[in-house]
């Protein structure tokens, strides 16, 4: 948490706002549709699902399983060149929604990740007011 | 919806006058390719009273151009737009807004790396790009590892190379193709370096400096032109997704909706079409759409493509330019397919030239997989 982090951050919008102020707080936050029960990503006040008004913020659990990742070589923008290699990662949490992330790892290869892989849920403090969710091997 | 099948032909093709590594505006890139297009229609600026493009707004182009359009269309979903424009065009014009429209593209891909500063209120700048979900390589890489989960490594890794390998021959015969004169081994594409495991740099699209532009009329005008009229003949369009991590499927694209809708109006199946042009920003992209598009079916391209078959001399033409992996790749590689399509069956392309085409499939894919754009062109 320095003002020296060099990579994008995020602005948090009216309707993103609970999400990432309970990232700052260590814990991960869905929405969810009372319309259909299906909880989804990213944060809406309307559901995509159903396109319903009647929709709720859920705790998740912070569980998730590997649902497929890319090992970066080349750095995509100045701030990841320390990074490199790393894994951007799609994870599919326990709720049902898959969302994007990095895995956290030291030498990532393809041997130490398999799609399917048990995961959880990490909080790096990248600012005062902003923590991104990122998964590691549980 | 009414049939308007062969009342519109593209008369005039042409890239900017050059294309790689140019350093010029992306106007002036624009510009050029406008006027050489409007060259290869035996048309002038003064004809033409439709004005499309993506990317940037027709106010600037037009102003750039010297244009006052009465129909202006600046649909932009990413490479494949310019796919789309075709079809609109052909509304535009059946609906009697204007009778010749002049769409263009012009990006200093190479030359020019920054981009537009991302809109922090849409989704990709608060749940992607903090991640380091930035750029093409990177997003499509993670639906390749899917895939390859789903199918099997080698075996896709395979399909891939095949791909690269093939197109990299058309390109060694085309004398405007970036990688012309550069052959490539299926050795030369294994030990090529890393971008984002699993593609390595021969998986990716060049990143060049291009204008490109066509011109479409209707089919009456276009037969009193110098070229021989290439006809649409069917068209599909839409998107599933935004960002990656939204997509419904990483195997299959919309291509499975755009394609069978083209193929459907243009009263085609998939045994007619003489040439494929298939958007390439990767190796992956064109195994899922051939799949999407019905040419196999799913987890079945890696065989499709086996053995060289899409390479010169193989059973299926395909990227006959060399592609966005080995021809040019400015950002929106979709204008070029069309290019290509247009003077294959025209029959102007020379050493690379197949064998009498008289239709072509012409498929963009625009965004993280995103959108796409089919259409069928055909001549008499
Ligand atoms: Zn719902």
């Amino acid at each position: 948490m320095t003002s020296d982090y060099k990579k994008p951050i995020p602005v948090p919008q009216f309707e993103s706002d609970h999400y990432w102020q309970k990232a700052k707080e260590k814990e991960l936050w869905l929405r969810k549709c009372n319309a259909c029960s299906k909880v989804y990503f990213y944060p809406r006040d309307i559901s995509p699902c159903c396109f319903s008004r009647d929709t709720t913020w859920v705790q998740a659990s912070g569980k998730a399983t590997l649902f497929t990742y890319g090992i970066v070589q080349r750095a995509p923008h100045p701030g990841f060149v320390p990074d490199v290699p790393f894994v951007t990662a799609m994870v599919e949490l326990e709720e049902g929604p898959i969302m994007a992330t990095n895995i956290v790892m030291d030498d990532p290869t393809p041997e130490k990740l398999q799609v399917g892989m048990a995961l959880e849920v990490v909080f790096e403090d990248i600012t005062d007011t902003i923590a991104l969710p990122k998964f590691k091997p549980a | 919806m009414a049939d308007l099948r062969r009342t519109v032909a593209i008369v005039g093709v042409a890239e900017s006058d050059e294309i790689g590594r140019v350093e010029k505006s992306n106007l002036q890139l624009h510009a050029e390719a406008a006027y050489n297009a409007l060259e290869d229609a035996g048309l002038t600026m003064k004809d033409v009273n439709g004005l499309m493009t993506a990317g940037t707004s027709t106010i600037n182009l037009g102003e750039y151009l010297g244009v006052q359009p009465m129909f202006t269309d600046t649909t932009a979903v990413g490479g494949s737009s310019f796919i789309i424009h075709i079809a609109h065009a052909m509304a535009a014009i059946n609906a009697g807004y204007c009778d010749t429209i002049l769409v263009t593209h012009g990006e200093a891909g190479r030359s020019a790396r920054s981009r537009p500063g991302a809109n922090a209120s849409d989704p990709g700048p608060q749940y992607e790009i903090p991640y380091g979900f930035i750029g093409a390589p990177i997003n499509y890489a993670m639906a390749a590892r899917r895939y390859m989960h789903i199918y099997g490594d080698d075996y896709t890794r395979q399909g891939m190379a095949e791909v690269a390998v093939a197109t990299r021959k058309w390109a060694n015969l085309n004398p405007k193709a970036y990688m012309q004169g550069q052959e490539m081994s299926f050795d030369d594409y294994h030990d090529s370096r890393w971008i984002s495991w699993p593609f390595h740099l021969f998986d990716c699209c060049l990143v060049t400096d291009a204008g490109g532009a066509y011109v479409v009329t209707t089919a009456e005008r276009a037969r009193n032109l110098p070229k021989k009229p290439v006809y649409v003949l069917g068209a599909g369009e839409g998107h599933d997704h935004g960002i990656l991590s939204q997509m419904p499927d990483l195997t299959r694209t919309w291509a499975r909706n755009s394609g069978p809708a083209a193929m459907k109006m243009a009263g085609v199946t998939h045994n007619d079409i003489d040439l494929a042009m298939i958007y390439d920003s990767f190796t992956y992209t064109v195994l899922a759409t051939l799949e999407s598009l019905g040419f196999c079916g799913p987890g079945e391209a890696p065989d499709f493509v086996k053995d060289q078959r899409t390479a010169p001399g193989g059973n299926f033409a395909m990227n006959t330019s060399g592609g966005g992996l080995s021809y040019t790749h400015s950002g929106m590689y979709g204008m070029f397919l069309v290019l290509e399509a247009v003077r294959q069956l025209r029959g102007e392309t020379g050493e690379r030239q197949i064998d009498n085409p008289k239709l072509s499939l012409v498929h963009g894919t625009g965004g993280s997989l995103s959108s796409t754009g089919t259409v069928i062109l055909g001549v008499d």
